[in-house]
């Protein structure tokens, strides 16, 4: 633990950095190839609508004494149809038909009860009209839209339009891995996976925000000086605030999955189990996007500005040559306008990445 | 850069002391239902969701006639007895939904009856009344007529339709029908017991003639007029309002009054041929009549909303109603026929029951999820955290306790009920309230890095991590916020727990945890910085929070972390 903790330390002073926003065309390709199998997924797999979105019956019959067999012929015989039986591992068989009127629903009810010997009070039925899903679908992407909107709106105002544009491309990568998952693993879509969808929405961009914050932070003023490029800025800023993003996903993802053990254990599918799902696969999505695809991608339109090319220019040269005077002539006053010691702070990247070699030329601060 | 000193800490504790002591003043005030109040999906029961589509094809719903649904359904489900039904819409305008909450089983005939939109039948009437009750409930029936409070119904239709919808737009009346209404009086045959219950039934009390009450069209009927000015003995219906093909109000050509035009199908052209052809042949009702007369009454939700009599046979397969309408009554009462009392039309989306064992497994299992989730959080934030983890978990407690009590209060003063969705929503409200502290003892770990003493970095860290919690919570609310007031179901119920944990978050954020840390801060044992202060000098690379060790700390970790220095020139 404390080896954790000393970690959050070294990462905090940049003593250990990970080059998240350097190496981002690695996160892009990794990123691009998981949408790719999503995108792909959707397409040809498509999702698996629960019954909500199709419309139908569903009945629920705890404890049941009957085999999957059994409850198909009953479920058949009595409806006419063809019927989807599956059981879960909690031992309730779930019977699925096509769409019943009320007085049909609590007949089959009824005779399903009976013929798993449960009392028909027990059964859970839910009965759901094809135009329903439609409704929920169409109040969901309304929901989206308009939370989009606001969210641009308050994230251009309290930080930027690109960190905004860069939040939403998080968040897209997010919804659309989820998503992808699902037509991959042809779990069940049902009303609570779309509230999860939508969690993740506010969930994702919290994450975000709490990353942004510290960017902001790291690169106010950062054109008026010509030691850090903005990526290395962002990039120290990610490795800062990398301890809170871990802890923070853990802490989230604990109580997720303790809903999924109790939910898988005790009650098999439903409304508790679905949304512990989709909020596990989003959440660990949001995780990921916040480090290596919102930062990295905000860095991508701010180093398209002209002042930031100009800071980066800057800093190259600065850095080139503070390090030829240092090279050449040590203990010689070296021609940039502030002392060597800052020049060579100045080469943080360079320094973590060579390592302790260069820790004897540093001067202890006091003696400088 | 000297840290402003925030207000005092623990003004800011007693606050939230007096804060958790109101609600729960007001939670448990003695002699009020102080437990929250569960979904269906919880505690057993029947949900159905309805559609309501407009009458005429292309128009819109108004709010108007919305409440106006919202509160008929209601005496319907009322009036069957079952208590603690809840009828209750969902958005607004087109996009809104109607959803009737019934809790226990077996709710079939509940579920048929909301769904159905016209409770309507036509019966011959066979005996009319005065309205007020003879007290004398063995007297003649007859014998008890009083001149002054004789319906002039007794030929003409003598319902004023808009007497009913006034009725049954009022919502107390629905409140009193929940727990006294008595059950409609219903016979299978004319029986002398069934007569002396009809002479018994008192027209004069409301609860008597507001409906809701739907009857059973096999069975002999004794009911009030919709006024409650009449009261009637009706033999079993010849025609159900499904019957009905068409009603429409018209003025007919050199008439004096508005009518309204019928149109049955096949089945009610027949029975209506063979109804007209026996009761136009008896004599006319009237207060001391004959028993059976020539009228039949409209019956809907259990009370006579007209009661026109037949002048001839109707063999056409259509009808006319003449009464001495206005326009808007004849309207009215022509809408009725047509769909029942009801504005709009109704269609069933989505049927839910849940047994009473299986919402309490739900119950359980959403409980002992959270305090498993709750246990994972706090015992991840101990190890982690030490004692600033401590005041972490605290804090999770102290937003708990909040929660619930919100909660019970809410149940009380706007009738919000936990479902499911609403347990979920608080299990996953878990983690990103302990994320605002995580992001707060981060922040005080960031600036004793910095070098700053421990109480500086309480303050200081405070100030930094308040503007980022904010930003980010208000996020997390927006999100609440739109999911809230655009969806429908159990989204909604998720949504208003989200929302309400993320401004408990707040809430614990600036009155618990913050002015805690800093008590903490200022005691001596964790100035000292042991390694159980989550904040020891091993933990943060020899930034200690020692204020005596700091200078020479500051310099051991300028050498062990050549950045250390840049980085504040960066943020200088």
């Amino acid at each position: 633990m404390s080896r954790i903790g000393n970690l959050g330390h070294r990462l905090y002073a940049g003593e250990v950095s990970y080059d998240f926003v350097e190496r981002r065309k690695r996160w892009y390709a990794i990123s691009a190839i998981i949408l790719l199998l999503a995108v792909g997924a959707l397409l040809f797999r498509g999702l698996n609508f629960g019954i909500e979105f199709r419309g139908g019956a569903d009945f629920s019959l705890p404890k049941a004494t009957c085999s999957v067999e059994d409850a198909r012929t009953t479920a058949e015989e009595a409806t006419g149809a063809q019927v989807i039986v599956t059981e879960t591992a909690s031992g309730t068989v779930r019977v699925q038909t096509e769409e019943l009127t009320a007085a049909a629903s609590s007949q089959v009810a009824g005779t399903l009860a009976e013929a798993c010997g449960i009392p028909k009070g027990e059964v859970k039925v839910q009965v759901v009209g094809p135009t329903w899903g439609e409704e929920i679908s169409k109040k969901a992407l309304q929901g989206l839209v308009i939370f989009l909107l606001l969210v641009t709106i308050f994230l251009s105002i309290y930080f930027e339009w690109r960190m905004a544009l860069s939040a939403l491309v998080a968040l897209a990568h997010d919804l659309v891995i989820t998503v992808g998952i699902y037509a991959l693993t042809g779990l069940e879509v049902t009303p609570a996976t779309v509230i999860g969808l939508l969690t993740i929405l506010g969930y994702s961009l919290y994450d975000t925000v709490v990353v942004f914050d510290k960017v902001k932070e790291n690169t106010r003023g950062v054109t008026g000086q010509s030691i850090m490029t903005y990526s290395e800025s962002a990039n120290l800023a990610v490795n800062q605030t990398l301890v809170r993003s871990i802890n923070t996903s853990v802490v989230a993802l604990l109580p997720v999955l303790a809903i999924i053990i109790v939910g898988a254990g005790l009650l098999g599918a439903g409304t508790l189990l679905d949304l512990a799902v989709v909020l596990a696969i989003g959440m660990a999505a949001g995780t990921y996007s916040s480090i290596f695809i919102a930062t990295p991608f905000l860095v991508d339109l701010k180093e398209r500005q002209p002042e930031m090319k100009a800071l980066k220019a800057r800093v190259l040269a600065r850095r080139k040559q503070g390090r030829s005077a240092a090279g050449a002539a040590v203990g010689t006053e070296s021609a940039s306008d502030d002392d060597a010691g800052v020049a060579a702070d100045a080469s943080i990247g360079r320094r973590t990445e060579s390592g302790p070699r260069q820790q004897p030329k540093r001067k202890p601060r006091s003696k400088r | 850069m000297a840290p402003p000193t925030t207000s005092n800490p623990l003004r800011l504790l007693v606050a939230l002391g007096v804060l958790i002591v109101g609600l729960a003043v007001w939670a448990f005030w003695p002699g009020t239902d102080s437990s929250v109040r569960l979904g269906l999906d919880l505690q057993g029961g029947t949900q159905v969701i309805l559609k309501p589509k407009p009458v005429t094809e292309g128009a819109s719903i108004t709010e108007e006639q919305l409440t106006q649904t919202v509160s008929i359904i209601r005496q319907r489900v009322d009036g069957l007895g079952v208590a603690e039904a809840e009828v209750t819409t969902q958005g607004s305008g087109d996009g809104a939904v109607i959803v009737v909450a019934v809790p226990g089983v077996n709710q079939d005939r509940v579920v048929d009856l909301v769904q159905r939109t016209a409770l309507l039948d036509f019966r011959p009437v066979w005996g009319l009344y005065p309205a007020p009750a003879s007290v004398d409930p063995a007297a003649d029936p007859s014998a008890s007529a009083s001149p002054e409070a004789a319906p002039q119904a007794s030929g003409e239709a003598s319902a004023s339709p808009e007497a009913s919808a006034e009725a049954s737009a009022s919502p107390d009346s629905s409140a009193n029908a929940a727990g006294e209404a008595a059950p409609l009086i219903q016979a299978d045959a004319n029986t002398a017991e069934f007569q002396q219950q009809v002479a018994a039934l008192d027209c004069t009390n409301p609860l008597n003639y507001t409906g809701g009450r739907p009857d059973d069209p096999q069975k002999w009927l004794g009911t009030c007029d919709v006024t409650g000015a009449a009261k009637y003995n009706l033999e079993p219906a010849f025609i159900q309002g499904t019957n009905v093909t068409n009603a429409n109000a018209v003025l007919p050509q050199g008439g004096v009054g508005w009518i309204v035009s019928l149109d049955f199908d096949g089945d009610g052209a027949k029975a209506l041929a063979e109804a007209s052809t026996t009761l136009s042949a008896l004599p006319e009702c009237g207060i001391a009549g004959a028993n059976p007369c020539n009228a039949f009454a409209i019956v809907l939700d259990g009370v006579v909303t007209s009661a026109p009599r037949f002048n001839e046979p109707i063999l056409g397969g259509s009808a006319q109603i003449e009464g001495n309408f206005t326009a808007e009554e004849a309207r009215d009462l022509a809408n009725i026929l047509k769909y029942g009392a009801l504005p709009v039309t109704l269609e069933a989306v989505d049927i839910t029951t849940v047994s009473p064992t299986v919402g309490n497994d739900q119950l359980r299992a959403g409980i002992i999820a959270g305090l498993l989730g709750l246990l994972l959080v706090g015992i991840y934030l101990l190890v982690y955290y030490r004692a600033l983890g401590v005041v972490a978990v605290l804090s999770l407690a102290v937003a708990g306790v909040i929660l619930y009590l919100t909660i019970v209060v809410l149940s009380k003063a706007i009738g919000l009920t936990l479902t499911l969705a609403g347990v979920a929503g608080a299990i996953v409200a878990i983690g990103i309230t302990a994320d605002s502290f995580i992001v707060y003892f981060e922040r005080i770990r960031d600036e004793i890095r910095e070098g700053r003493s421990l109480r500086q970095a309480c303050d200081s860290g405070w100030i930094r991590a308040r503007r980022t919690l904010l930003a980010a919570d208000f996020v997390s609310l927006l999100a609440a916020a739109v999911l809230y007031f655009l969806s429908v179901g159990s989204v909604r119920g998720f949504a208003f727990i989200l929302g309400l944990t993320t401004l408990i978050d707040v809430l614990v954020a600036f009155w618990f945890t913050h002015p805690l840390v800093v008590l903490m801060g200022r005691s001596s044992w964790m100035q000292k910085g042991s390694k159980w202060t989550g904040l020891d000098s091993g933990r943060l690379g020899g930034a200690s929070v020692a204020g005596r060790r700091g200078g020479r700390s500051r310099r051991s970790s300028a050498e062990t972390s050549p950045t250390d220095s840049s980085t504040k020139e960066v943020s200088a």
